[in-house]
């Protein structure tokens, strides 16, 4: 749905350069929730502006249903009838709402259908639904002055959908509220993906966001894409810092008398007993330094992080008896060699 | 002098003061307001960005500014016998009242361009919006309060430019003032002129005002200002009519 290739976007600014993306590549698969998540700085908020070109990227091409938006965006900075045409059917939400203040919340939900050229009793027909799928069909006549957060980002929700667009694009669109109404206008996204088969791209720095709708995640640092897949794919690679930050264990690294490892089980292995099997087996002692159990997209996954006795060397067997089972071990320490053979 | 004589002076002299201050205001926002959108919209990062149509207008909009008003007047006489035939009365008062006007409100319109919120702008650009969508569906209503107080700040000046003015035969209450007042000794006329001009000052920010409040009040973000908040404290039950409605 939407496919972003070697995307670079430098700003210049008194002679000096600041690369805000520097090669991204994406694939947001139709249907799917896709989160991007990173710290401040680390190039989000360019990325989402240069999907609708907000933002020109230096280069790089942007398709969004097909369409290469790059190339209808033509000279100078003002947007060419096409480009336009193209933005009303990309939805999009902001962290700050950005709702007339001096229109009521109705009058905002129908601007983008003034835009198009709807007529007016169209429009408030559309505005109304929209309100009504949303929640807050008996808020038509207030002002937004009058709403909270969460009704507010409603509205702005209600607003974005009002072209009927494919795609939704949310900048942030949780950062502002309290975790209580994050898990509502989060279910809300959800709710809309499945129902209207709408394909969101979402950028975050709350991993919970990521946790509780999104299918499919990357990581961005310094304007990079460091990792991205779905969630499956990224909880079962090795070393993955979106797993270990999705799932954050306690507990220090191997050390010379001791060896940790990160125990990530998914699917069938969940169910298993094998910690209890592992330490009869081989009659060792396990201590259990930490461990979680969730749901990410959908899936239900838990990680533990367990200390064997011993070096990393005597524990080469009851490393490979946790593997046959199935499950996903990674070893905490500074023997990176070591490591790389015991994966094979 | 006594009251009867006064009065046909003072009803002429405010007639004058009127037609001079209603019609160069018309113009002047008439005109200050595209010129006052377009500084925003050439400036740096605007939409429309153009760097030089930015300078030239920003120099124009400087030397309008920078004039005082009784030289401005001087200067312009030979433009003002072209548009309206004569260089004095109150209709031709109004030719340098109007232009000096409009850089003045220009300005102030440019400052209160600015203040609306970018993420409006960009919204409405996200929706398939151009440029002149975002300055009839954004910037002019968002500002508009602010609007309405430069429209009180211009007229306000203009009533003082008005004076100036009447020195060179624009009639209306200024010169009422210095001609009767001040040249003719009549001091109980001048002061009755300065307590008028007072009046209808103090009654038209007022009303701006009021104006302006009460769009904010319905459109407001962060609430009132502690100005606000003290009028409204008087007066719960419009406050909260205000809050329904």
């Amino acid at each position: 749905m939407i496919t972003i290739s070697g995307l670079t976007k430098v700003y210049r600014s008194r002679g000096r350069e600041v690369t805000a993306l520097d090669g991204v590549d994406l694939h947001v698969r139709e249907g799917e929730v896709y989160g991007v998540i990173g710290q401040s700085g680390a190039g989000k908020s360019s990325l989402i502006r240069c999907i609708n070109l907000l933002e020109r990227p230096t280069s790089g091409t942007v398709t969004v249903a097909g369409q290469d938006l790059t190339a209808l965006a033509g000279r100078g900075p003002r947007a060419g009838k096409e480009l336009r045409r193209a933005r009303s059917r990309i939805g999009m939400v902001f962290q700050h709402f950005n709702l007339l203040s001096t229109r009521t919340v109705q009058d905002n939900v129908e601007l983008p259908l003034e835009i198009l050229g709807t007529s007016g009793k169209e429009r408030s027909r559309k505005a109304l639904e929209l309100l009504d799928l949303v929640g807050l069909a008996d808020k038509a006549k207030a002002y937004p002055a009058q709403l909270s957060g969460g009704q507010k980002q409603r509205v702005g929700i209600a607003r974005a959908l009002a072209g009927d667009p494919k795609v939704l694009l949310s900048d942030e669109a949780t950062s502002a509220l309290d975790p209580e109404t994050t898990r509502s206008i989060l279910k809300l996204l959800r709710d809309l993906n499945q129902q209207l088969g709408l394909t969101v791209l979402l950028i975050t720095h709350e991993m919970d966001v990521v946790k509780s709708i999104c299918d499919s995640a990357a990581l961005m640092d310094k304007g990079r894409i460091v990792e991205s897949g779905t969630v499956s794919e990224l909880l079962a690679t090795p070393g993955s810092e979106l797993a270990s930050a999705l799932f954050p264990v306690g507990g220090e690294a191997s050390a010379d008398d001791r060896t940790v490892l990160d125990v990530t089980f998914h699917g069938e292995a969940a169910t298993q007993p094998v910690i209890s099997q592992l330490s009869r087996t081989y009659n060792i002692d396990i201590s259990i330094l930490g461990a979680a159990i969730d749901t990410v997209g959908g899936l239900q996954v838990g990680r533990m992080r367990i200390e064997l006795p011993g070096r990393y060397e005597d524990n080469v067997v009851p490393i490979g008896f946790l593997r046959e089972q199935g499950l996903q071990i990674d070893v905490l320490g500074d023997e990176p060699v070591l490591v790389k053979e015991g994966a094979k | 002098m006594t009251w009867s004589e006064m009065q046909p002076l003072l009803e002429q002299a405010c007639t004058e003061t009127l037609i001079m201050v209603g019609w160069s205001t018309l113009i002047a926002v008439v005109l200050g307001l595209p010129i006052g959108v377009l500084l925003v919209l050439t400036d740096k990062g605007g939409l429309l960005q153009n760097t030089v149509a930015n300078k030239v207008i920003g120099q124009i909009v400087n030397i309008g500014r920078s004039l005082p008003f009784i030289i401005l007047m001087v200067a312009l006489m030979s433009f003002t016998r072209w548009v309206t035939g004569t260089t004095i009365g109150s209709e031709a008062a109004i030719v340098p009242l109007a232009i000096g006007g409009i850089p003045f409100f220009a300005r102030l319109v440019e400052t209160a361009v600015r203040e609306v919120d970018h993420g409006l702008v960009e919204a409405v650009q996200s929706m398939g919006g151009n440029t002149w969508t975002i300055v009839r569906k954004v910037l002019v209503p968002q500002a508009l309060p602010s609007l309405i107080a430069s429209t009180t700040t211009t007229v306000i000046a203009l009533i003082g430019y008005s004076a100036m003015a009447g020195t060179v035969g624009g009639g209306g209450l200024g010169d009422l003032a210095v001609r009767y007042g001040y040249q003719r000794f009549e001091t109980g006329l001048m002061w009755i002129t300065v307590a008028l001009l007072a009046v209808v000052i103090a009654l038209i920010q007022f009303a701006g005002d009021y104006a302006a409040r009460s769009l904010h009040r319905r459109g407001a973000r962060s609430g009132p200002g502690p100005k606000l908040r003290l009028l409204k404290a008087k007066e719960p039950a419009a406050a909260d009519v205000g809050k329904v409605a």
